[in-house]
């Protein structure tokens, strides 16, 4: 090797050891590889030898211009992952830290239960239907078979505007006004806003009420029954202890308080059910003669159920809410719970 | 109402625990509120005798007594008690003794004085409240003897909650008769024998209004003892009934109140002028009552009066003037049927309501008035004395309630209740509950008993047999119902999705109430006259929101008080109108925003919400329905004058509001951050039409983008609506993307930067037909609304 060559490739290997990045390479490349580089030249200056010298010279540089062409080679490689590396490096981010924009907000409980005891009745063909909040007294009670004076008005704390007109105190008034306009058969719930002129820690002046009702030839009360476990079971998701007891509405006859047993203790006995093991969720009963009457439905074709539930307190239930009042103060705090 | 176990259990006495007898009436509908001892835990308390007693040496108010316990030594007991005397009987809780409340009895020393033991109050004994010196024991009460044993303490208060139909079970006798019932039990009313008659005196009785009374009984009884003491069996009847003891006459009567169920009045006969009438109050006719309330009475009450005055509100209360007291020796006992209908809300009219009227206005038996009287005068003579009258009567049968039959068929029966019962058993279960039966081709004729006023058609007494058979033992059906698919309409948006996706989009949902502050609802609405509950719960609930707003602000300023700066709030439901005095009843969607748009974070700069940020929450709801509405700059008298827009629907109906509450209100209101509020009638936006698919275009769309200068009071609505009236068939849509005010456009101009989309069905638009369209666009611009290209 003439000692041209072995300073050049000397001198090559050097400038390649300082190369930062693949711009300077490329000088490198073109300073001793382009047409003009110094190998480039040395091959170029063969031709100026005799031909015996040629090949064995053309080899040697030849040699060293692929020892140096795989080192840049090699140079590359490096360069090209050490670059990836770094922008990988600087591109990396703390995947903890929160995502961005709006965040979403929930639906009242209420609404949330409500949406549930639709659901379930709507499953089997129940339609639902509205009625007015500002009811007459005909709707709220005469039609219901409770005339003016009837002590079964002292369970209702009824707000009125007029002698005639008041806030409905049940969801019942929509049967009336629905039997009214359409003809049985009829599967129907009335879920809304309830009225009662009654305020402390168990009470609020206004509620929710699901009512619904049926009405065909030959429901009987043990279609109530049916309709009502069913209901319970879907709604606690549980296949709880449900039981009717006698009581009075006027417009079911016959009619029933139903229980179930109690959520919160699994029927032990605790404070939210006075240590009874029961919990009272619903009136129901067999729709009353008077109230077919009422409506010019036939009675002896036409037979039906109607059933009324308290949508806080199921929720309170399900929800183990335990302030009544908590629902209609809207602290955000709260409404953040449910989603 | 409330009633001792014992005395129940005296008139049958079932082999069932408490528990067992307060389930069956539970699940008969008689539902038991409660059940309480009829005392406290206490033990170690015996029948004691005072026999003698020295004052203490060195305090005043204690007295040194030697007490007669029933052993061989009387025990000395130090007491304070001003009572004390030689002789009385009285509790004493002997050493060892543990009274209510853990408190246990030891021997102890006095001022220096040994005491075996305490003699006890009634209130020691935990039986009442409030007492006053040693509990007085009969003089025949037997020493020694255990005083819970003597008192029967070892007894239950079971507290029925009753529904208005059974005001048969409002006695003593009438819940005998279900526990009978409930057992098969036999068992029988109480027999009353008449009492002698020993005086001819009477006073005349006439009633003038027999429809509403149709049977009125009275009599005089002379010479009683008005303090005469109640014998302690009584008294503990009554103290278990929750009933105070007032003397021996008014004890009685109350008494056979809690056994019959009749109420009975007591007047004192010396106070009355002539005979007793009873009849409807006359005009400007005044009554002070027993608890010296005095009523003005209007001519629908029915009164008992004198030759004089009125003497008590039938059926209701007696009046202080005739009542008895101390100083009584000669009373006439009262005892009538009301009918219901003459008594219901009587008492309620006048804000009253007692244990009478709780009775008269469901019903008391017609047929239970000769032998209430009877049992009264009975009682009455034994405890107070006295020689006893004729009872004068005045009956008017025509108007007593006449029971009629009512049929009862098998059928009916059956398809009720989806089971067949034997004829053995519906007969036993009526006959028990003091039906008469007869015999019917279909099942029987029934004919009810004069206490049941709940029973008149044949669902009452499908009813009562499903009531004594046990619901629970009544079968249940799986749900196999007649069943129809449901319609599934594409024309109408759920209101549910709009609340969902104000949910997604950070909104919280509330429910606030329908009546609200007039105060709020003033400051809000002031020039609409609100619909007035006659009779709210508070003035802070007296009205029917005209708007959903007062609620929401409402809850956002509870929400601001408890630390919450941002405060995004939607709730739907009714307002309530009068329009042309009619009450309109709107379902609404009302939301209410403050704070920034973001919850705090780290990556996006935070910023104040602003009417754009309402607005496209906005625009997605109407978006989902694919409504279309104008936002309409306008004034309303809640919102910023300069920030307000009134959303019209395509009908040009108004639809709802959208705005910045005015600064003003705001401060009145007590916030310190913008309010953003906007309210909807549902009616608009939740029409839908079915989507009809238009073919794609095969060809490329173009955007041209146009800076136009327009004077400050052109709206984008201006510009947009120019652009598309133009009916310019390849345009598919118009977007602004820039407004900007300042250097190089002249004061009082804006310049509104847009794009124009523009796309052929037919073929690819050349760079000469944009020209030419957007030449038009420009065009129309300049002349409708003097716009300017931009330089």
């Amino acid at each position: 090797m003439s000692a041209t060559l072995e300073e050049i490739l000397a001198q090559a290997l050097q400038e390649l050891a300082t190369v930062k990045d693949l711009i300077e390479l490329d000088k490198v490349r073109v300073n001793y590889l382009g047409k003009k580089g110094l190998f480039t030249l040395q091959m170029k200056a063969l031709g100026n030898l005799d031909p015996e010298q040629r090949r064995s010279v053309g080899q040697v540089i030849n040699q060293v211009k692929d020892q140096f062409q795989h080192q840049l080679e090699a140079k590359k490689d490096k360069l090209a992952a050490d670059e990836l590396s770094a922008r990988l490096a600087s591109e990396s981010i703390d995947v903890s830290l929160p995502g961005r924009g709006q965040t979403t907000g929930r639906l009242h409980p209420v609404t949330t239960t409500l949406r549930r005891i639709t659901k379930i009745f709507a499953s089997v063909g129940f339609t639902v239907v509205e009625g007015p909040e500002i009811e007459d007294d005909y709707h709220n009670f005469e039609a219901l078979n409770i005339p003016a004076h009837h002590p079964a008005r002292a369970m209702h704390d009824t707000f009125y505007f007029d002698a005639h007109t008041v806030l409905r105190t049940h969801t019942s008034p929509v049967q009336i006004r629905t039997m009214e306009s359409e003809k049985p058969p009829l599967k129907v719930i009335a879920p809304g806003r309830v009225y009662r002129c009654d305020s402390d820690i168990t009470h609020t002046p206004m509620f929710h009420q699901v009512e619904g009702f049926l009405v065909d030839t030959e429901v009987s009360f043990a279609d109530l029954k049916g309709v009502v476990y069913e209901f319970l079971r879907a709604f606690f998701e549980k296949d709880i202890e449900v039981r009717f007891r006698p009581s009075y509405f006027p417009f079911t006859e016959p009619s029933a308080e139903v229980d179930i047993e109690c959520v919160m203790c699994n029927g032990e006995g605790c404070r939210v059910c006075s240590h009874t093991g029961w919990l009272e969720v619903m009136g129901c009963g067999m729709i009353h003669p008077e109230v077919f009457k009422a409506v010019k439905i036939d009675s002896e074709q036409y037979t039906g159920f109607a059933f009324g539930m308290g949508v806080e307190r199921l929720a309170m239930l399900r929800y183990g809410i335990n302030d009544l009042r908590l629902f209609f103060e809207n602290d955000l705090k709260f409404l953040e719970q449910f989603n | 109402m409330q009633i001792s176990e014992a005395w129940l259990r005296s008139y049958v006495n079932p082999d069932v625990s408490t528990e067992t007898l307060v389930e069956q009436l539970t699940m008969a509908g008689l539902e038991v509120d409660s059940v309480a001892p009829a005392a406290a835990d206490f033990s170690g308390v015996v029948v004691g005798q005072v026999i003698s007693m020295e004052q203490h040496p060195d305090a005043d108010r204690l007295r040194v007594c030697q007490v007669n316990v029933g052993e061989d030594a009387p025990l000395q007991i130090v007491c304070g008690a001003s009572n004390v005397r030689v002789g009385l009987k009285i509790p004493a809780a002997l050493c060892g003794a543990v009274l209510p409340g853990d408190f246990k009895i030891k021997k102890s020393k006095l001022r220096g004085q040994d005491s075996f033991g305490m003699l006890c109050s009634e209130k020691e004994l935990g039986l009442v409240a409030e007492a006053h010196g040693l509990m007085e024991l009969a003089d025949d009460a037997p020493v020694g003897f255990d005083i819970r044993e003597y008192l029967s303490l070892n007894d239950s208060i079971i507290e029925v909650d009753l529904t208005p139909n059974r005001a048969d079970c409002l006695s003593v006798e009438g819940l005998a008769r279900e526990v009978a019932l409930l057992n098969k039990l036999n068992w029988s009313t109480l027999e009353v024998d008449a009492v002698r008659i020993d005086h001819t005196d009477t006073l005349t009785v006439a009633v003038n209004a027999p429809a509403a009374c149709p049977r009125y009984l009275g009599r005089l009884i002379n010479n009683v003892n008005a303090q005469a003491a109640t014998p302690l069996w009584m008294l503990e009847r009554l103290r278990r009934s929750g009933i105070r003891s007032l003397g021996p006459l008014v004890d009685v009567t109350n008494y056979v109140l809690l056994e019959l169920g009749q109420p009975l009045h007591v007047f004192d006969a010396t106070k009355l002028s002539g005979g007793i009438t009873v009849r409807y109050a006359n005009t400007d006719e005044s009554l002070t009552l027993l608890n010296n309330e005095v009523i003005k009475l209007d001519t629908q009450a029915l009164v008992i009066a004198d030759d004089k005055q009125a003497l008590a509100l039938a059926g209701v209360m007696g009046g202080s003037d005739s009542a008895v007291s101390d100083s009584t020796h000669s009373v006439f006992l009262e005892c009538a049927f009301f009918s219901p209908l003459a008594i219901a809300g009587k008492a309620r009219n006048y804000g009253l309501h007692t244990d009478s009227s709780h009775r008269f206005e469901r019903g008391v038996d017609a047929q239970l008035q000769t032998r209430a009287i009877e049992r009264a005068t009975q009682l009455i003579v034994q405890i107070a004395g006295g020689v006893v009258g004729e009872i004068s009567e005045v009956t008017s049968t025509e108007h007593l309630p006449v029971k009629t039959a009512v049929l009862l068929r098998r059928h009916k029966i059956e398809q009720s209740l989806a089971v067949k019962l034997a004829d053995e058993q519906i007969i036993d279960i009526l006959q028990r509950l003091g039906m008469q039966l007869f015999d019917h081709a279909e099942g029987w004729h029934v004919i009810p008993p004069s206490f049941r006023f709940d029973i008149s058609i044949e669902a009452d007494l499908i009813e009562e047999i499903a009531r004594v058979f046990g619901y629970n033992n009544l079968p249940s059906s799986n749900l196999f119902m007649r069943s129809e698919l449901s319609q599934v309409t594409e024309t109408r948006l759920e209101i549910d999705r709009v609340k969902d996706l104000l949910v997604d989009r950070g909104y919280q949902e509330a429910i606030t109430y329908s009546f609200v502050d007039t105060e709020i609802q003033t400051l809000i609405a002031p020039s609409v006259e609100p619909i007035r509950l006659k009779n709210p719960i508070s003035s802070e609930l007296a009205v029917m929101r005209t708007t959903l707003w007062c609620g929401l602000l409402k809850v956002a300023l509870y929400n601001t008080h408890r630390q919450q700066t941002r405060v995004r709030l939607f709730e739907t439901g009714l307002r309530f109108i009068n329009v042309n005095a009619e009450v309109q009843q709107q379902k609404m969607l009302a939301g209410l925003l403050l704070g920034d748009v973001f919850n705090d974070q780290w990556a996006e700069k935070s910023r104040k919400i602003d009417f754009y940020d309402v607005k496209a929450d906005l625009e997605a709801i109407f978006d989902l329905a694919g409504c279309s509405v104008i936002f309409s700059r306008a004034e309303h008298s809640t919102l910023h004058p300069g920030q307000t827009a009134k959303i019209i629907a395509a009908d040009g109906a108004e639809m709802g509001w959208i705005g910045m509450l005015h600064p003003q209100i705001e401060k009145a209101l007590g916030f310190d951050n913008q309010v953003f509020l906007f309210e909807l009638d549902q009616n608009y936006f939740l029409n839908k039409t079915v989507p009809v698919f238009s073919a794609l275009s095969k060809y490329p769309s173009v955007k041209r983008d146009l800076a136009l200068i327009v004077h400050e009071s052109v709206s984008a609505n201006d510009i947009i609506g120019a652009i598309k009236n133009s009916s310019e068939a390849t345009l598919q849509d118009v977007i602004i993307f820039d407004v900007y005010r300042g250097k190089g456009i002249e004061e009082g101009n804006k310049s509104i930067a847009l794009s124009l989309i523009l796309q052929d069905d037919t073929q690819t638009l050349t760079e000469s037909e944009i020209d030419s369209i957007v030449n038009k666009m420009l065009t129309i611009l300049a002349t409708e609304l003097n716009a300017k290209l931009r330089d």
